[in-house]
């Protein structure tokens, strides 16, 4: 058997986007290995409404893993249950998307199922029947080739790769109802705190507008907000620099000690450039720069360049893009 | 409290990358301490300082050479290292979370501490893998945290919020910047580190089912070009992003 299992994440019943890029990308690996895919939703009772949804994106079959206790993610009981339908249908590799919970999830079931694990991965393929993960190492300075062989093997996908497929039509999606397994919760998900803006994560966006020292100060980002905004659906990145200086979280730092991004447009505005921040987002589709300095290196890899004062430049590109999504 | 550490030797971030076969071309880089783990040396050493008492131990699988890397967390003021030696560091996590948990399995401590991943493999997978190994609660990527009466209260942030975890010690915590800002080694930490004891053992890597296959640089992004100067070259943008890029 060469059956893929996709495991897909929900937050309150509604599938995250990744779920149907973990399901494309179970959906090659199926391919290439000769077998079906499966997917498997993990919730709370009633969450099957959002299963049932799945098939359309390319699985076979969906699985749907009940427990009054899988209301916020529950890592002990999501790993158990997931690695026992795993050892049990005989899979030759489970997907899952590199979220925060992924991240988390997938070396758990990788320990569970004595597997290999693939973090992060950009590219899948099967060549001579075995898992072939691309994975940029080295926040992306070099780009790595593993080959994985056990009976089972796991991969965790990119947010955001993994968007282009097809099987969507040809598969049904047959939803089951499959064994929750409540292993002893050694850790508790005691609450869940929305951020303010309950915003998007700039590691899963479509769009990023991120902001550098060239912004001068914290209160100058509510241009980069704005700009954000304007877009719908962008998140607001930041550079190291004044993440170090306490201007903006962590969790927005796109580079080498934060986070790596793949979206579709990437702006950014006031950064010159280091080389650990153009390691974090080379791999978006279409690079903007916005700087006052028109040697800074982030006009290297930026397919398009405004050279000149941010002040002036994001409040009109903000007025602009708000026009064109008015319609 | 007896804590362990796992720490990495890994390349400067400002470092460039040269590709020589499947790995990098080692001449001339620089190499430092993770510095995911020194987020998880400075917890250690607070919990310790908070506690009045115990042990913080560094333990480092690598090559001889990883020595440095150690006396680095030494310098901070951890007590003494345990060098899990191999030639190589396999690729597989998995293979090296197995010799780790060798390691910790009966050394008797109450907190494992680790950085939420390695900066150069990426791997991002050690550390939980531990813990589960060991059969002990695992809180990943934490940002805040509280240790009160053997109960662990743990933040980690998630996509668009914060996951507050709690679970009890003993127990594997991986760390993630913003959870506390790490000393610098002190002229007098550096001095005593030199003296500080590291036992060398070799490490007992378990099997390795995932190998380097090739290393290649990334894809060059073709040459961009810039659209102009100032706020009047925004319509000129705005055009490119939608008839060329087509991502408006």
């Amino acid at each position: 058997m060469a059956n893929v299992l996709a495991v897909c994440e929900q937050r309150g019943g509604a599938l995250r986007k990744v779920s149907r890029e973990a399901a494309l990308a179970a959906r090659l690996l199926a391919d290439g290995l000769g077998g079906s895919v499966d997917a498997i939703v993990v919730g709370v009772p009633g969450v099957d409404a959002a299963g049932a949804k799945l098939g359309e994106v390319g699985a076979d079959r969906v699985l749907v893993a009940t427990h009054e206790g899988f209301a916020a993610y529950a890592p002990d009981g999501y790993a158990a249950t997931i690695a026992a339908v795993a050892k049990g249908g005989g899979y030759a590799a489970v997907v899952v998307a590199a979220t925060a919970t992924g991240k988390d999830l997938a070396p758990r079931l990788a320990a569970q199922l004595d597997a290999p694990l693939a973090m992060d991965v950009t590219a899948l393929a099967v060549e001579d029947g075995k898992v072939v993960a691309t994975r940029p190492i080295y926040a992306g300075k070099a780009i790595q080739h593993v080959v994985l062989e056990a009976g089972t093997v796991v991969v965790a996908i990119r947010p955001n790769t993994f968007t282009a497929g097809t099987g969507a039509q040809a598969h049904g999606g047959t939803v089951l109802a499959a064994q929750a397994v409540a292993a002893a919760a050694r850790v508790v998900v005691r609450e869940v705190k929305a951020s303010e803006k309950g915003a998007l994560d700039v590691a899963e966006a479509a769009v990023v507008v991120s902001g550098g020292r060239g912004m001068k100060g914290p209160e100058h980002f509510a241009l980069i907000e704005g700009l954000a905004e304007a877009f719908g659906n962008a998140a607001v990145g930041a550079s190291r620099a004044v993440v170090d200086a306490g201007w903006r979280p962590h969790s927005e730092q796109v580079g080498q000690t934060g986070k790596t991004v793949s979206p579709q447009l990437y702006i950014a505005v006031g950064i010159s450039g280091a080389i650990q921040h153009l390691a974090g987002m080379r791999t978006a589709k279409v690079i903007v720069a916005i700087n006052k300095d028109k040697d800074a290196p982030i006009f290297k890899v930026a397919d398009y360049g405004i050279v000149g004062d941010a002040f002036e430049i994001v409040p009109k590109l903000t007025e602009e893009v708000r026009k064109i999504r008015a319609g | 409290m007896k804590i362990a550490v796992c720490i990495k030797r890994v390349p400067d971030t400002e470092t460039r990358i040269r590709i020589a076969g499947a790995g990098i071309d080692e001449t001339g880089v620089k190499f430092i301490l993770n510095p995911y783990d020194e987020f998880a040396v400075e917890e250690a050493l607070q919990r310790k300082e908070k506690a009045g008492a115990g042990e913080v131990v560094v333990i480092c699988l690598g090559g001889e050479v990883a020595q440095e890397t150690m006396r680095t967390a030494l310098a901070m003021g951890v007590d003494r290292g345990v060098l899990l030696k191999a030639d190589a560091i396999p690729a597989d996590g998995l293979a090296v979370a197995k010799a780790l948990a060798v390691e910790l399995k009966d050394g008797g401590y109450d907190l494992v501490l680790f950085g939420k991943m390695a900066v150069d493999d990426y791997n991002h997978q050690t550390g939980v893998m531990v813990g589960e190994l060991l059969g002990l609660p695992v809180i990943s990527a934490i940002v805040k945290l509280e240790i009160e009466g053997g109960k662990v209260v743990a933040e980690r942030e998630i996509e668009g919020g914060v996951e507050v975890v709690e679970c009890a010690l003993p127990a594997v915590l991986t760390c993630e910047k913003g959870l506390n800002s790490p000393r610098y080694p002190a002229l007098k930490g550096i001095m005593a580190a030199k003296k500080k004891p590291i036992e060398i053992k070799p490490a007992q890597l378990g099997a390795v089912a995932l190998t380097v296959k090739t290393l290649t640089s990334p894809p060059e992004r073709k040459e961009g070009r810039i659209v102009g100067e100032g706020a009047g070259a925004v319509a000129e943008l705005v055009r490119l992003l939608q008839q060329e890029a087509k991502v408006l």
